[in-house]
């Protein structure tokens, strides 16, 4: 069973599979539309949760909302599947193959065979498509790789089932129905709404007074749990904005592209200016990932490189906030 | 970022012929998507995790062979995993982990146990129970 699927890579996971899914469907949706439409933006802060040893900061809202909201918005649907045994899994993922079907699949990353030593972790809401089985291997088309890959029934078995934190389950989804036309005008405009509506949201972990409060935290930190372990917070950080997925300064250059396509669509050149004003801010943050690694890098015990850091970031929430705001009103 | 900007830093991506890719602004505004190697921001923080996991894994180790605790802590660090992801690939609770962590009671643990910690690992039974140096 081999199916005429074309990859093509991109730079997040869940949008890349959407993406893919709707091409083979005949549907020309890029990776920047599927990530805006899903409402991809975010920013949330959680203090209190740790991850990797450090508070967790993360830069797109829970796995799998992307792409509900964006299936939701454009009146598509969707049919999931999570199973209780490894078996009856193999068997519906097999059942669909043999139909003509590709399928995304979400699965943990630390047994991908195809993935460098450094990037398995332990993350089990990386999604992939299956779109064949040859000699018992199945053939995968992983967005972020830049070519398909193939995986053992068993490697593919295990990270079907990888346990922890949101543990897939075998869960495996696919497109079913589709509307004769996509309402793309008026998903575009609900989306960015939400958007807004998130990034401006009046709690104080999330969207832009999120980014304030970790600001502040950034300020504290070196007095409170000392610089090894700031730093060590700080590279979290810069890996959630920066590491294989966002597309580079935490989805704000993929936004800026959903921006630009979004103009187009629907004919309000307004949203042009805005592409770029999120690009300028895009940048701001990549700065941003650059000056914590000086810090961690040259492990200085001043102060006021942290101080300097959390001004940064302060002044990254100021213009997103006023981007925000402005982007609302413009519609 | 301007598509001439995209870094094309020397990564581990690098060694596997991995790239990825990134939005960046063309000499007109628009935007296209370029591949990238890697960037030395992430690969410092990326290093740096490592290193961290490195550490805890040998003062674990150190502590194992002074024999104030089980091998577990050293291997859930080699497996880069945390109390409650090992708990669930044991089926069991993150308190009984915990508890394992102690030599008397690894000690006692059953054949079947063990090789369930084996398994979890990806290690044989032998190398579980004792850390080589």
């Amino acid at each position: 069973m081999k199916l005429d699927f074309t990859h093509h890579q991109s730079a997040h996971c869940e949008n890349g599979v959407i993406s893919n899914l709707l091409k083979h469907h005949g549907y020309p949706i890029s990776e920047p539309m599927a990530f805006g439409i899903g409402s991809g933006l975010f920013f949330v802060y959680l203090p209190f949760l740790k991850v990797n040893l450090a508070p967790a900061v993360s830069f797109r809202p829970m796995p799998g909302l992307i792409f509900k909201r964006f299936c939701k918005r454009l009146g598509i649907k969707v049919n999931r599947k999570k199973f209780r045994t490894p078996k009856k899994a193999t068997m519906a993922l097999d059942q669909m193959l043999a139909n003509d079907k590709p399928v995304g699949l979400q699965v943990g990353v630390y047994n991908l065979t195809y993935f460098p030593e450094e990037y398995k972790f332990h993350f089990n809401a990386h999604n992939l498509i299956v779109y064949g089985k040859e000699q018992g291997d199945y053939l995968i088309s992983d967005p972020v790789m830049e070519t398909k890959t193939v995986l053992t029934a068993k490697e593919l078995e295990l990270v079907r089932f990888a346990k922890g934190a949101l543990a897939p389950r075998g869960h495996m989804y696919y497109p079913s129905d589709f509307p004769e036309e996509l309402p793309l005008k008026k998903a575009i405009v609900k989306a960015i709404k939400s958007t807004c509506n998130d990034m401006l949201a009046p709690v104080p972990i999330v969207g832009v007074k999120g980014i304030r409060m970790v600001a502040k935290a950034i300020k504290k930190w070196p007095h409170r749990i000392g610089v090894k372990k700031t730093n060590h917070y700080l590279g979290q950080i810069i890996r959630m904005q920066e590491e294989i997925g966002t597309g580079g300064g935490g989805f704000r250059f993929i936004y800026g592209a959903f921006l630009q396509e979004a103009s187009e669509v629907l004919g309000k050149p307004v949203l042009l200016e805005f592409s770029t004003e999120i690009t300028m801010i895009g940048d701001l943050w990549r700065d941003f990932a650059l000056d914590a690694s000086r810090l961690y890098k040259n492990r200085s015990s001043e102060f006021d490189g942290y101080t300097k850091l959390s001004e940064k970031l302060m002044i990254i929430a100021d213009k997103e906030e006023r981007f925000f705001k402005n982007l609302k009103k413009s519609l | 970022m301007k598509a001439k900007d995209v870094p094309q830093d020397k990564s581990s991506l690098t060694d596997k012929n991995m790239r990825e890719l990134c939005y960046a602004t063309d000499t007109d505004g628009n935007y296209v998507t370029k591949l990238s190697k890697g960037w030395e921001p992430k690969i410092i923080a990326l290093n740096k995790s490592l290193d961290l996991l490195e550490e805890r894994a040998l003062h674990f180790k150190d502590l194992y062979k002074k024999g104030r605790i089980s091998p577990i802590p050293y291997y859930m660090e080699l497996s880069r995993m945390d109390l409650s992801t090992t708990a669930s690939y044991m089926g069991k609770w993150n308190w009984q982990i915990k508890r394992h962590f102690k030599p008397r009671v690894f000690r006692s643990l059953s054949q079947k146990t063990l090789e369930k910690y084996a398994t979890t690992f990806q290690i044989t039974t032998t190398e579980l129970t004792d850390i080589k140096d």
